[in-house]
């Protein structure tokens, strides 16, 4: 409860974490607003099919509210003109607003418990901040719109916010180097998946890195990190030690 | 969303570019043009012509019986390990169900280019127009190509829209160098464009509108031009397919004995991952690409044999032929060349 998640991927596509991440917390019954920003719902729908979950079942039922992105960014721009009461989330598109307010709005109206709503903890998921800056934002109005939604989500509704950054060792995009920094400071929970340091290889896909981040909370622990190799299958992703895929054993 | 960063000169991915609305041409979908550098009807009338099967097989008579002529099935002695590596064709025959061939030397009939319906679009002649779209701080010409492409998707049911159209089509959208400066765009003059985010916000919008319809699009991009790294990682975030053309024209690599046969490497930086948790992973990464009279074929990586000074020196043309039988599946272990007898 009331956990900051950071996914963080390097070199790969950390993607399946999101897949994971989304049917694990509609199976357990939460209430999840999906902020998805690179990818259209079929996409994700399709995946969640192979994985056992049905989004649009979720989605009727009011147990996911999901923005798709780009979706809404067509709207905003070839659209008519908005009704005043129902602003776009992505409203700094326009450039009227160099903040993510209306973006939080949403997210906040979203996961506020309606009544008659039976559903346990909220949980925000978005996939993936590193857009936002791509599409104009200042690095400062998306940790802004973190940190609100840390406060709001976190905090007040103790509820769990999971979030998708990428980030290149020797990346030049100081703007994103640095939202992941401080995300990861703050953050209570990393995975980060990494491609092979060695190369392409067919049956290792990736390495995954867990940091609790128990030094977050109090003051004299240490970060706790554990490191696994995985391989993606179809409606699967196995996981295993370093060194001891299937394809050496 | 198929993102192709261009080669030093242009040429070989302005033949991929063309290759692309080639291949629409044939499946009879429809186009979309879009350039600053050249008219699209230009474009159009230089598409290369189909290769039909009958006359690829005479084309490659003598080349293909040379090959076939040794038997595959011999096991393999010294290089054994080879024999367990999938033959790699170097004849297309056998794929000629999914997609087509082209002869580059000839051009595709004006008949065959009438067939489908295209729309072009060329920067200079729509300047003229103001986009009616609400700007967001986008380079005036990527907003109008957004206005146009978005309405001819919906003005043509693309995006299924129109309820009555029973047949629906594909739309083949070809960019090409975007971002360069006939764009209006500096990302590829100066270290600190004057506007960072037009380029990326382009291909967002752009890659909404594609999720939308029933379209795919290819981009060529000058992007060794792009000075601004951190573009390039967003760029690459926002696509689904990012492959890069790196010719050897003027570099050193091409007198470097190892490329020889080659005229380029193709980079492929990214696959798509769509409707699923895994992507196409191909078996390997390094891959070539040649420019014969006729073909341009993009293959493995293959190095010529290395010869020491110890072994009979071979002239160019043994190690030429030997290398092409190797690019044939490592089937034949170069049989009858006398320069491999250890």
């Amino acid at each position: 409860q009331g956990k900051f998640t950071l996914l963080r991927d390097t070199r790969t596509d950390g993607s399946f974490l999101v897949h994971h991440f989304l049917s694990f917390y509609l199976r357990a019954g939460c209430k999840v607003c999906f902020v998805a920003l690179l990818q259209s719902f079929s996409h994700y729908n399709i995946v969640a099919q192979k994985l056992g979950v049905s989004l649009a079942a979720a989605k009727e039922q009011g147990q996911l509210v999901f923005l798709e992105g780009l979706k809404s960014c067509l709207d905003l721009l070839f659209g008519e003109e908005e009704q005043p009461g129902q602003p776009s989330p992505l409203q700094f598109l326009s450039g009227s607003t160099s903040d993510l307010r209306a973006l939080f709005d949403f997210v906040r109206v979203s996961l506020t418990p309606a009544d008659g709503d039976s559903w346990k903890g909220p949980v925000l998921l978005v996939d993936d901040l590193s857009v936002l800056l791509s599409l104009g934002a200042a690095p400062v109005a998306v940790l802004d719109f973190i940190h609100y939604c840390r406060v709001s989500v976190c905090c007040q509704l103790k509820g769990n916010v999971v979030v998708l950054v990428h980030s290149n060792e020797d990346s030049e995009d100081e703007e994103n180097e640095l939202v992941v920094n401080s995300l990861c400071h703050h953050s209570d929970l990393i995975l980060w998946a990494e491609g092979l340091a060695t190369g392409f290889c067919k049956d290792v896909h990736g390495q995954i890195k867990i940091i609790k981040r128990l030094s977050l909370r109090q003051a004299a622990e240490q970060d706790l990190v554990q490191i696994y190799q995985y391989k993606i299958q179809d409606r699967n992703v196995t996981f295993f030690a370093r060194g001891l895929s299937a394809a050496v054993l | 969303l198929v993102f192709t960063e261009e080669d030093k000169y242009g040429l070989y991915s302005n033949l991929l570019f063309k290759y692309f609305l080639a291949e629409g041409v044939v499946c009879g979908h429809d186009l979309f043009v879009a350039s600053a550098k050249e008219h699209p009807d230009n474009i159009l009338k230089e598409l290369p012509a189909p290769l039909l099967d009958d006359t690829y097989q005479k084309e490659l008579g003598d080349e293909a019986a040379a090959v076939k002529s040794e038997d595959f099935q011999d096991s393999m002695k010294i290089a054994w390990r080879y024999q367990n590596l999938p033959k790699m064709e170097a004849s297309p025959t056998t794929y000629t169900k999914f997609g087509h061939y082209y002869d580059v030397s000839k051009k595709m009939s004006p008949e065959l280019c009438q067939s489908v319906k295209w729309h072009s679009f060329y920067l200079h002649e729509e300047l003229s127009f103001e986009p009616k779209m609400k700007t967001c701080k986008m380079n005036s010409g990527y907003a109008r190509l957004l206005q146009s492409i978005q309405r001819i998707i919906s003005q043509e049911g693309f995006d299924g829209s129109d309820p009555q159209k029973k047949q629906r089509n594909v739309l083949r959208i070809g960019i090409q160098s975007l971002g360069s400066i006939l764009w209006g765009d500096d990302v590829c003059c100066s270290d600190t464009p004057e506007d960072t985010h037009s380029l990326t916000k382009f291909l967002y919008v752009l890659r909404g509108l594609l999720r939308k319809s029933l379209s795919a699009c290819i981009i060529t991009v000058p992007a060794h031009l792009i000075q601004n790294k951190a573009i390039m990682e967003r760029v690459t975030n926002l696509s689904d397919m990012v492959v890069g053309l790196e010719s050897f024209i003027g570099s050193e690599r091409e007198t470097n004995p190892l490329y020889k046969d080659y005229h380029g490497l193709v980079h492929v930086h990214q696959i798509p991952r769509l409707n699923s948790l895994i992507c196409d992973v191909s078996d390997t990464k390094d891959l070539a690409f040649r420019l014969k009279r006729k073909l341009f074929t993009i293959e493995r990586l293959h190095l010529p044999p290395d010869l020491s000074d110890t072994v009979s020196r071979a002239s160019k043309q043994d190690l030429a032929g030997s290398a092409k039988l190797l690019s044939s599946g490592c089937g034949a272990m170069a049989i009858g060349k006398k320069h491999l007898d250890f």
